[in-house]
């Protein structure tokens, strides 16, 4: 299990990267690499350029503000799981990050690296989703955003075009009266989850106004469902995400199973996230 | 076609090597074969039984997810750099004796490196906090039982060396 | 006074060079190696119609490139079938590289030699073949239908039908009060040890001598396997084991295609070669084991006592047979455990499928008749509405009822007849230490929390030690130090160490002083292997009569020199002394004495001089002796001793996700005397997380066509620490073996073997539905659940 021969580059800004990637129709951006060497060394990938990004400056940053939290595209998912700030700010990212691989991974994976590797079984991309963060892009024509809803368009397939680098994410700030909740139901601790949910709910006293649920592992892509009307009308919010849900069976667990959970988890995360937000408010 | 090689300084346990390797050569393959530190094992390579885990800038990262081309402009650790100066075991490496925290041995220099990082972040960790921490390194043998009080072992003796 | 070293936790020798990351493994060895790389068959069924290696020539950095055509001699006949077997009638095995078919996904096809494995997998992209597909036979319902057949010539793809009895069990059954009958499944699994194969090798011309290094389980079967392959003398043939990273079986089969075209390249190229498998490849190409059906047929009285028992059932070997019918026998005997049946009948099919081969995997067998009895054992109680302790209870064999004779020939060939043990008090022990008594209690308190939880109680008996023999070499140097060898392998089980402290405890010598060397035939040329919990039993034996005769020559010589008796001689820390006064001489002068040499060399020599031995009217080296103070020795028993153990767990299953949790985790175990009791119950430890994987976790997951699905650490379900049991309680039982000197039994395999059976029972005893396959996953308990709540919806 060893690569395939790459040409390497290892730029010192981001002009360099850009011009190193738009020279080839088959390179790829190298960050953290967790989820791209694995791939390399099975030979299920064998780009002919890694762009190694890891030496442009000023990309590291995690920054927090009352809007959000900005994350750079060099920024580890260690460092901005234990940024204070960022738990507060938008604690649902903290939530989800906890349960990104192992500590180890987490040391060299990046954040940004994992939205836009757009797998609708991490974490990161259904967060984003449901936060309806963005990333923002370095290309030829520019800097531009790409909302999350516009990130993710099929099975590992982000919109970023090829000559392009994502370069920070945001994540928007929890507004007040909003609670949130993660949970996610994995084979072994670490794992990529069977199903994972993560609900944003809003409250007014004792009404919702607002809730929503993230899906990672019952879709090609991330999906978010809108329960608001469900639960105002005393729905079954599980079996309102399973009519935009598509569980599969593979084999670690079936369909119907995973079904299973998508309703178990579902009522979990809502009644957390509504005792969040009521805490909250 | 010869392919081409890159130039690169490593530097690992405080000595820094010159070698010259493609880009593709795994940081892991570079530790072993190129600069012959046969500490550190690789296990798996896809990233997820952690035998190779090496320490980069003291942070516990896997060899093999990272080239050796990436590499350069930090400092590694490998389990050979775990010894103390005068050669006696470090806090890690004594107390997986004393536990009998190893039998074949194959994955420990990735629990150890792993370790040496947790107990430098949380001195004084529980039992749960030491599963936490060795919770992404697979070993066949132990079942982990010995490891764990390893764990808490090692920080014990790293707090009574800490004028060391 | 030298103390007591046997039955004392003695710290580990070979830690100091492992936590330094200064062990040598094989991939550490021979740093200037050639780097092979093997192409595997991507089909699990196909002719191969052509290879095409052309393109792989032209590469830089390739040496060699090698197809079945470039075999030639004993290296162009299929693999060794290691352990033939009468009943065996249609055993097959694989070529070093295919010969006009492959039969499962992963069988070596070409392999080429470059100058290091990035390049040679380069080039294997470059090999065209052009395959002929054949539809593929996976799984044993598949292979049991035999609408296709692995191998053409093999009707009904049985390679074996295998038969034995003790008593008339069908006549028993038909006449008892109460019969059951059960069918029971286990899933494949494998060893998955963290290092994977590995062999290097290097000829050396000026000496005419190949030097083999293998990540093995014998070396002695490495080294007569390459020398018949390659066609040289066997004192030609030096294997070496270095360190290992872990076995678990899967490292006994030999030779590997691998180990017998390394040497074989190194001796063509005249360069040091090395192969390192990877993961991938250890998944598709090394062994799995434990996929077998079950059907069980039982008469028993009013108590549960087992009248009559009969068992069919159908073995998954996988595409061929290079270690004969090891597994099946083991289960079809091992299945008894502690009972005695009133009459048994066991019958088994060894069918063929297109899926990597089926070699032991630690327990071998066991866990699946383990789990056959035990769920057995379950039903019975459930039928009664009796206590599951009580009706085993009734069903053992007593202490006094020892040597305890089944009526069967074991794996080894001998009478299955069990030395030694004490179930009854075994069982109380685990009783209390599970609290099994107390669990409706603990159930009550739970089910008022809204939480479910269940107990489950496995018994094993595990025959271990089997022969036909070991050896050890021990050294007495003149410096003191005391040299040991002998020739099984060691993949961590500390025998260093353990065989370290039989040597310093027989000799009276300091523990420091002794130096042990395992699987190295320069040093032992006569050794079977690791396997079958053998090592401390066999090689302890042969190492403790070794001790035993090197002493007897230096209390010998040491008598001559003190002019003293041997009766009023002792030795301690390495000084042989006259009880009771001061006369004395070091071992190391005793050493010198021993070998009347013509040259003195150093100190030991000349402190040798005050002493006088030897009669001056006699030949310097007295007929029938040796100079040198050393002792050989062998140990082969009559059969194999009877390990035993008891396992129970507690579980929680969540009513939700069904997802289930281990609440408590409690082993008695009895191996007879323990060497050192830290690293049994290591041994133990690792067991049961391995039982735990086995039971949870692990399985091979293969799809219709042979692929396996789950050829990866991400997917194929290895236990982490978060995995297993918080803390795993343990009590001793210690019936030492009457066949050995030391009464010892084994205790390698032991932790894994009722894993399976022990969570069926407690996790059918959480969910009140019957588990009758396993491994089981949160996703199949839903099934269950879902399958019975359809069920119950029915029934009126």
């Amino acid at each position: 299990m060893k690569p395939a021969p790459f040409d390497y580059v290892r730029p010192g800004s981001l002009g360099e990267a850009l011009q190193a990637l738009a020279g080839h129709a088959e390179a790829k951006v190298l960050a953290g690499g967790q989820s791209l060497v694995p791939l390399l060394s099975m030979r299920l990938a064998a780009p002919a350029v890694l762009v190694d990004i890891n030496a442009l400056p000023d990309l590291d940053h995690v920054r927090v503000d009352a809007a959000g939290v900005r994350i750079g595209a060099l920024a580890r998912h260690a460092r901005v799981l234990a940024d204070p700030d960022v738990a507060r700010v938008q604690p649902l990212v903290t939530q989800a990050l906890a349960n990104v691989a192992h500590a180890t991974i987490r040391n060299r994976g990046t954040t940004v690296g994992s939205l836009v590797h757009a797998d609708a079984a991490a974490e990161m991309p259904m967060i984003l989703r449901l936060l309806e963060g963005s990333v923002d892009v370095v290309g030829p024509s520019g800097r531009r955003t790409i909302a999350a809803e516009d990130l993710y368009v099929g099975p590992l397939e982000s919109s970023l075009h090829h000559d392009e680098i994502a370069v920070e994410a945001f994540f928007p700030a929890l507004p007040a009266n909003t609670g949130v909740a993660f949970a996610e139901i994995a084979r072994r601790h670490g794992d990529y989850a069977m199903v994972g949910v993560a609900a944003v709910v809003t409250v007014e006293g004792d009404q919702i106004t607002s809730a929503k649920a993230g899906y990672l592992s019952v879709s090609d892509v991330p999906v978010v469902v809108d329960l608001t009307e469900t639960l105002q009308q005393g729905g079954d919010p599980g079996e309102t995400a399973l009519a935009l849900l598509e569980p599969e069976t593979d084999i670690h667990a079936t369909a119907e199973y995973r079904a299973h959970l998508v309703r178990v988890l579902t009522a979990r995360v809502l009644t957390a996230a509504v005792e969040n937000a009521q805490e909250r408010v | 076609m010869t392919e081409k090689t890159h130039e690169l300084r490593l530097t690992v346990n405080g000595v820094t090597h010159e070698l010259t390797v493609p880009a593709r050569r795994l940081l892991s393959d570079a530790l072993r074969h190129d600069l012959g530190l046969t500490g550190t094992h690789v296990g798996c390579e896809h990233g997820v039984c952690g035998a190779c885990t090496v320490l980069v800038d003291g942070k516990p990262m896997r060899s093999c997810l990272m080239f050796a081309v990436s590499a350069v402009d930090v400092e590694i650790t490998t389990v050979e750099g775990l010894a103390h100066q005068d050669g006696s075991l470090g806090p890690v490496q004594q107390a997986f004796r004393e536990c009998h925290g190893l039998q074949c041995g194959f994955c420990t220099p990735g629990f150890l490196t792993t370790i040496t990082a947790g107990i430098e972040e949380n001195p004084d960790p529980t039992e749960d906090e030491a599963r936490d921490m060795i919770a992404g390194n697979l070993c066949r043998c132990t079942g982990y039982q010995n490891i764990v009080k390893a764990v808490c072992r090692a920080a014990e003796l790293k707090a009574q060396g800490a004028d060391r | 006074m030298t103390t007591k070293l046997m039955g004392t936790k003695v710290q580990r020798v070979e830690d100091d060079r492992l936590v330094r990351g200064t062990g040598r493994y094989v991939d550490d060895v021979a740093p200037d190696a050639l780097h092979v790389a093997v192409l595997r068959s991507p089909h699990a069924h196909a002719r191969i119609l052509s290879i095409d290696v052309e393109a792989v020539l032209d590469i830089e950095g390739v040496h060699a490139v090698w197809t079945y055509e470039d075999l030639d001699g004993a290296m162009a006949e299929p693999l060794p079938l290691l352990i033939p077997h009468p009943t065996l009638t249609h055993g097959r095995t694989q070529y070093a590289l295919a010969k006009d078919e492959v039969n499962y996904v992963g069988e070596a096809i070409a392999m080429v030699v470059a100058d290091n494995r990035y390049l040679a997998e380069d080039a294997l992209a470059s090999i065209v073949v052009d395959y002929e597909l054949l539809p593929a036979v996976v799984g044993i319902e598949t292979a049991r239908a035999a609408e296709r057949l692995v191998h053409d010539d093999v009707p009904g793809n049985v390679a074996a039908r295998m038969e034995q009895s003790n008593g008339d069990a069908a006549a028993a059954i038909a006449a008892a009060p109460h019969t059951l009958s059960l069918d029971l499944a286990i899933e494949r699994s494998a060893c998955m040890p963290m290092e994977g194969r590995g062999v290097v090798a290097k000829w050396d011309a000026d000496n005419g001598r190949l030097q083999v290094w293998s990540s093995t389980q014998t070396s002695t079967g490495v080294r007569a396997a390459v020398a018949a392959k390659l066609g040289l003398d066997l004192l030609k043939v030096d294997v070496i084991t270095p360190d290992v990273g872990g076995g678990f079986g899967v490292k006994i089969n030999h030779p590997w295609p691998e180990e017998v075209l390394v040497p074989l390249a190194a001796m063509r190229l005249g360069r040091p070669v090395k192969f390192t498998e990877d993961r991938r490849e250890h998944f598709i190409s090394s062994a799995h084991e434990r996929a077998q059906l079950h059907h069980v047929e039982v008469g028993f009285d009013d108590d549960g006592r087992v009248l009559g028992l009969d068992v069919r059932f159908w073995h998954d070997h996988g595409a061929y047979t290079p270690y004969g019918l090891i597994v099946p026998i083991i289960t079809s005997t091992q299945l008894l455990g502690p009972y005695k049946p009133g009459a048994y009948h066991v019958q088994f099919d060894s069918l063929y499928t297109n899926t990597v081969i089926v070699t032991p995997y630690r327990g071998a067998g066991r866990p699946q008749g383990c789990f056959v009895m035990e769920r057995t054992m379950d039903a019975i109680a459930a039928s009664l509405g009796k206590d599951r302790a009580e009706v085993r209870a009734v069903n053992f064999i007593q202490p006094d009822e020892f040597p305890y004779d089944h009526g069967l020939i074991f794996q080894d060939g001998r009478e299955l007849e069990y030395d030694s043990g004490d179930y009854p008090a075994m069982l109380t022990k685990i009783k209390d230490l599970v609290g099994w008594d107390e669990f409706e209690q603990f159930r009550a308190e739970m089910a008022g929390q809204g939480r479910r939880v269940g107990i489950g109680l496995a018994c094993y008996v595990e025959g271990t030690g089997v022969g036909p023999y070991e050896g050890a070499h021990v050294h007495i140097e003149t410096s003191g130090k005391v040299k040991v060898a002998t020739g099984l392998t060691s993949q961590g089980q500390g025998h260093q160490t353990a065989f370290a402290q039989i040597v310093a405890d027989e000799l009276g010598v300091r523990f420091e002083d002794v130096e042990v060397t395992t699987g190295d035939t320069r040093r032992m040329p006569y050794a079977v292997g690791t396997f079958a919990s053998r090592a401390a039993v066999m090689s302890g034996s042969a190492i403790h009569k070794a001790a035993k005769k090197a002493k007897e020559k230096a209390l010998r010589i040491a008598a001559e020199a003190l002019e003293a008796d041997v009766e009023d001689l002792e030795i301690a820390d390495g000084v042989v002394s006259v009880r009771g006064t001061d006369a004395s001489i070091p071992l190391g002068t005793v050493a010198v004495l021993s070998n009347p040499l013509r040259y003195a060399f150093d100190e030991a020599s000349k402190a040798a001089t005050q002493f006088s031995v030897g009669d001056p009217g006699k030949p310097p080296v007295a007929e029938g002796d040796e100079p040198g103070l050393e002792g050989k020795d062998f140990y082969s028993p009559p059969r194999s001793t009877f390990a035993s153990g008891m396992h129970a767990v507690i579980v929680e299953t969540d009513p939700d996700t069904c997802e289930i949790k281990i609440l408590k985790y409690a082993v008695v175990h009895d191996c007879g005397h323990l060497i050192n009791p830290m690293i049994v119950e290591g041994q133990i430890h690792g067991g049961v997380a391995q039982g735990v994987g086995g039971a949870l976790y692990e399985r091979m997951a293969y799809d219709e066509s042979g692929q396996l699905l789950n050829a990866s650490f991400m997917d194929f379900l290895m236990p982490y620490v978060t995995e297993v049991p918080t803390s795993i309680d343990i009590d001793h039982l210690e019936t030492p073996s009457p066949l050995n000197p030391l009464g010892i039994k084994g205790a390698g395999e032991a932790g894994v073997i009722p894993g399976s059976a022990a969570f069926a029972a407690a996790i059918e005893d959480a969910e009140r539905l019957s588990i009758t396959a396993m491994p089981i996953s949160p996703s199949e308990l839903f099934a269950l659940r879902q399958a019975a709540s359809t069920n119950a919806g029915e029934t009126p």
